[in-house]
């Protein structure tokens, strides 16, 4: 599954050789991925398999034990904080739970990246919220409402609307569609297509909704066992030839992958 | 027998002294990212209207009550001595120097360092901390900072009210319980405070400021395990804001005037 030096020079996000433990546990074992500018790569895993461990040491919010991260070519592993802001102002993120600041307004979250890091005036930035709202489908009376008072769902909305704000280059969504019934989750995936394709950014998406996988990714990778044990195009999905995969994306209890489960 | 609970008692003292390390080590970090820009101005009025003012009421009454208590307390004792007129030196001294600083900054490390924690802990484990910094703010430098900062110039004007509340407490019982008379009360008030007395309460004030916004902060900010955590973390902002207050009570007290 490694690429190739050329391929990881032309590629958006490189990595080679992630590893991360917590204590005796092994959760990243030498991860390898590219991702080309412009591509939606979408990985899957079972719960407890390290998607968010390998979202959080590419956004340097955990660092790696080992490996390399590059962006643009340029490795962050070991960036001062000044690095970190400066790779950072590159980046969009969907948190899995939306992690939306409660103590402030719908618009507040959404213009919070233009004013607080970008210098942006209040009223210019308001203008952005309410576009970027619009662009996720919500009008501009829910920017004055507090995240406590919507639905999951427009939650979630507002959160990729803020992902959005600043216009990144690279956009990771955690669990896009967790929580959500089938037809908002189908509405989220829609927006995420649609956000991506707008701002021509680079996606990696972590999930284990097989619907939304399809629908979002361009290419797809599966971590097992601290490993991309596999990746290909999204048509090629259910042709992998490989036994973890096809378990997966079927649901199947019976295969390669146990689950522990003690007899009662 | 004997070698258990020395291994016990290691570990205790080990676990101790990397906890004072990693509370050093949060503080300086803080003071640190406190000169350099950017710095949030919204952020620090609104802890500062939070700490401050909306604490003004609790504290106001925890003074009132401590002055009139004071006065009649005083009242019981120096009767017996025939020295009832040393009562306002009393309470306007036990005020100024000890009780206000320290009930007030109790009553602020009960209501706004378990505030802090809560806050802070649940931001972490609902992954807005993250948040932040994926959207290019250090959230050390927006959470943190202000927060102690606006602890730190805040208290003392609080217990500066205080005191003014508490001798006012003092007055009230003095004057229309213990029939002192009005102007020989606010007299002997002002005649026997020092300049020190008040001093040395506000920089009790302020060090007690930084040690209730750095307990409410480092224990919110290090909070992990849902909401289980953040409960934890609160509990721990009011004991060791309350341990730490007590202490450095004394040995500023010491300070400022051991012989």
């Amino acid at each position: 599954m490694n690429a190739s030096p050329s391929a990881a020079d032309s590629s958006k996000i490189s990595l080679r050789d992630v590893a991360k433990s917590f204590g005796p546990k092994k959760v990243l074992q030498g991860v390898d991925l590219d991702v080309a500018v412009g591509e939606s790569m979408v990985v899957i895993g079972g719960s407890g398999s390290g998607k968010s461990v390998l979202l959080k040491c590419i956004l340097g919010l955990m660092a790696p034990d080992r490996g390399s991260i590059r962006i643009d070519g340029e490795e962050t592993v070991d960036f001062n904080d000044r690095g970190r802001a400066r790779v950072m102002r590159k980046f969009g993120m969907l948190f899995q739970g939306g992690a939306l600041f409660d103590s402030l307004r719908v618009w507040e979250n959404v213009a919070f990246g233009p004013i607080q890091s970008d210098g942006m005036n209040t009223e210019e930035a308001r203008e952005v919220a309410v576009a970027k709202l619009g662009a996720v489908g919500l009008g501009p009376e829910i920017g004055e409402l507090f995240p406590s008072e919507l639905s999951g769902g427009m939650q979630k909305r507002v959160a990729l609307a803020r992902a959005i704000a600043r216009e990144p280059e690279i956009i990771f969504f955690d669990e896009p569609t967790t929580g959500l019934d089938p037809i908002m989750a189908d509405v989220i995936n829609d927006l995420i297509v649609k956000c991506v394709s707008d701002l021509g950014a680079t996606a990696i998406s972590i999930t284990h909704d097989m619907a939304s996988a399809r629908k979002i990714g361009h290419r797809i990778g599966m971590l097992y066992d601290g490993r991309l044990i596999w990746q290909g195009p999204v048509t090629d999905i259910d042709h992998s030839g490989n036994a973890h995969v096809d378990q997966f994306i079927h649901g199947r209890a019976e295969g390669p992958i146990r689950m522990q489960v003690r007899k009662l | 027998m004997n070698i258990p609970l020395l291994t016990v008692l290691g570990r205790m003292t080990l676990a101790f002294l990397e906890a004072i390390g990693a509370v050093t080590s949060f503080a300086f970090q803080a003071i640190r990212l406190a000169v350099q820009p950017p710095f949030y101005r919204r952020q620090l009025v609104r802890q500062m209207l939070e700490i401050g003012y909306y604490s003004l009421p609790v504290v106001g009454l925890t003074a009132i009550f401590t002055g009139m208590v004071l006065a009649l307390q005083s009242y019981t004792g120096f009767a017996r001595f025939s020295a009832e007129s040393a009562i306002p030196n009393v309470v306007v001294v036990s005020l100024t120097r000890e009780l206000g600083p320290v009930l007030a900054a109790l009553m602020v490390a009960g209501r706004v360092g378990a505030a802090m924690a809560a806050e802070i802990g649940t931001m972490r484990v609902t992954e807005q901390i993250d948040a932040l910094t994926t959207l290019s703010t250090n959230p050390f430098k927006y959470l943190v900072v202000p927060r102690l900062i606006a602890g730190i110039v805040t208290l003392p004007i609080l217990v500066l009210i205080a005191d003014i509340i508490g001798v006012l407490g003092g007055f009230l019982v003095g004057v229309y319980k213990l029939d002192f008379n009005d102007t020989a009360y606010l007299r002997n008030t002002l005649d026997f405070l020092e300049f020190q007395d008040v001093f040395s309460g506000l920089v009790k004030a302020a060090v007690f400021g930084f040690l209730i916004t750095l307990m409410g902060c480092y224990h919110g900010y290090t909070s992990k395990g849902g909401a289980q955590g953040v409960g934890m973390a609160t509990t721990n902002a009011v004991v060791s804001a309350s341990i730490l207050i007590l202490t450095f009570n004394y040995f500023i007290t010491e300070a400022f005037f051991a012989r």
